[in-house]
């Protein structure tokens, strides 16, 4: 760490302090790193305001759309974000990171959007069951459903007619991958990659929100590449990349998170990678050149 | 200690609870929120949002 980056103001953007903050909080305490805790929740901003307020912004803001908007105000002030609010944006729609991934040539399930339940009928009558349905926005496995034949889906789509907002009935389905009981969570910090876990669980979902149990992955040249890769296909800077093995082993890329969930990752890997440090360590070096 | 605003019982807090920290009653399970420090106050947390993640 440089003299001048120990200067460095950093705002913490987080209207919850979970412990993952808190261990972010204690590194750049640790590492002697100026910084201010944001509520976002109290944030405002004049259209034509265009005064930077901090040198750079860590964003861990844990509502999406909250996210991308504090990320926008930052950045019409002048204050550069991590991550981009071009980043949360790719990142937070299940969709637009589909079609980053594809236009990065990375391998992926089988995905589609309907724009109509009818037409997502349609879809799957090509992808075939069993199918996931997903939402467009939402973590932690929320509302993923296994689609197991024509009329579970016609079923399921009823419910989807229902939901309020217009967004709601665009159909996000990806063919169903039958992995072994895990999936591969591997953290990308500035373009490096800093290590994975399994993440492990019966069923279609293994989020550690649900409950899944982590332990450490061996990295691999395969991994490292498609992790960086769709890190910087989403423009995340600081990613959470997501893969499955499919039946013969090949890795692929289900979602990229811009704000890092890492303790089920620390509790794998032990103080062998602190995930903390390396954010913080990466956050203050950029602000400093900023 | 501060006591749960549910059930009343005593929850663990410390000198370095932060503003927006989420604490765990460990009587009745709910979710609170730091809403002030010095001394710590706390309130039940906002229920997650649709779009809360990663």
């Amino acid at each position: 760490m440089s003299g001048q980056s120990r200067q460095v103001a950093v705002a913490v953007l987080a209207s919850q302090v979970r412990l993952d903050e808190r261990r972010l909080f204690d590194a750049m305490e640790r590492q002697g790193v100026r910084f201010q805790h944001v509520d976002p929740r109290e944030m405002w901003s004049f259209a034509d305001e265009r005064l930077p307020r901090w040198r750079g912004v860590l964003n861990r803001e844990i509502g999406q759309v909250r996210a991308l908007y504090a990320a926008r105000i930052c950045e019409a002030l002048g204050t550069p974000v991590l991550n981009s609010a071009a980043a949360i944006q790719v990142c937070g729609d299940k969709w637009q990171t589909s079609q980053a991934l594809a236009a990065a040539n990375l391998p992926a399930p089988r995905t589609v959007l309907g724009l109509t339940p009818e037409a997502a009928l349609a879809a799957l009558a090509q992808i075939g069951y069993p199918a996931l349905i997903k939402p467009l926005v939402g973590s932690w496995g929320r509302l993923i459903v296994t689609l197991r034949d024509e009329q579970m889906a016609e079923d399921v789509f009823d419910y989807v007619r229902a939901l309020p907002g217009p967004q709601s009935h665009l159909i996000y389905v990806q063919e169903l991958i039958a992995k072994p009981g895990r999936d591969i969570r591997a953290i990308v910090v500035g373009g490096e990659f800093i290590g994975a876990v399994y993440r492990i669980a019966e069923g279609t979902r293994t989020n550690v929100a649900l409950g899944a149990r982590t332990r450490p992955c061996p990295e691999s040249a395969e991994l490292t590449k498609l992790a960086v890769a769709a890190a910087a296909a989403t423009g995340a800077d600081i990613a959470a990349v997501d893969l499955i093995e499919d039946e013969d082993g090949r890795l692929l890329l289900i979602e990229v998170n811009h704000r890092v969930e890492f303790s089920g990752f620390q509790q794998a890997v032990g103080d062998r990678v602190d995930v903390a440090g390396r954010i913080v360590e990466y956050v203050a070096t950029r602000s400093a050149q900023w | 200690m501060t006591a749960c605003p549910i059930c009343e019982s005593s929850v663990e807090t410390s000198d370095t609870s932060r503003l927006s920290e989420i604490v765990e009653c460990a009587d009745c399970r709910s979710e609170l929120e730091v809403v002030a420090v010095g001394p710590v106050m706390l309130a039940v947390a906002p229920e997650a949002e649709e779009d809360w993640g990663q």
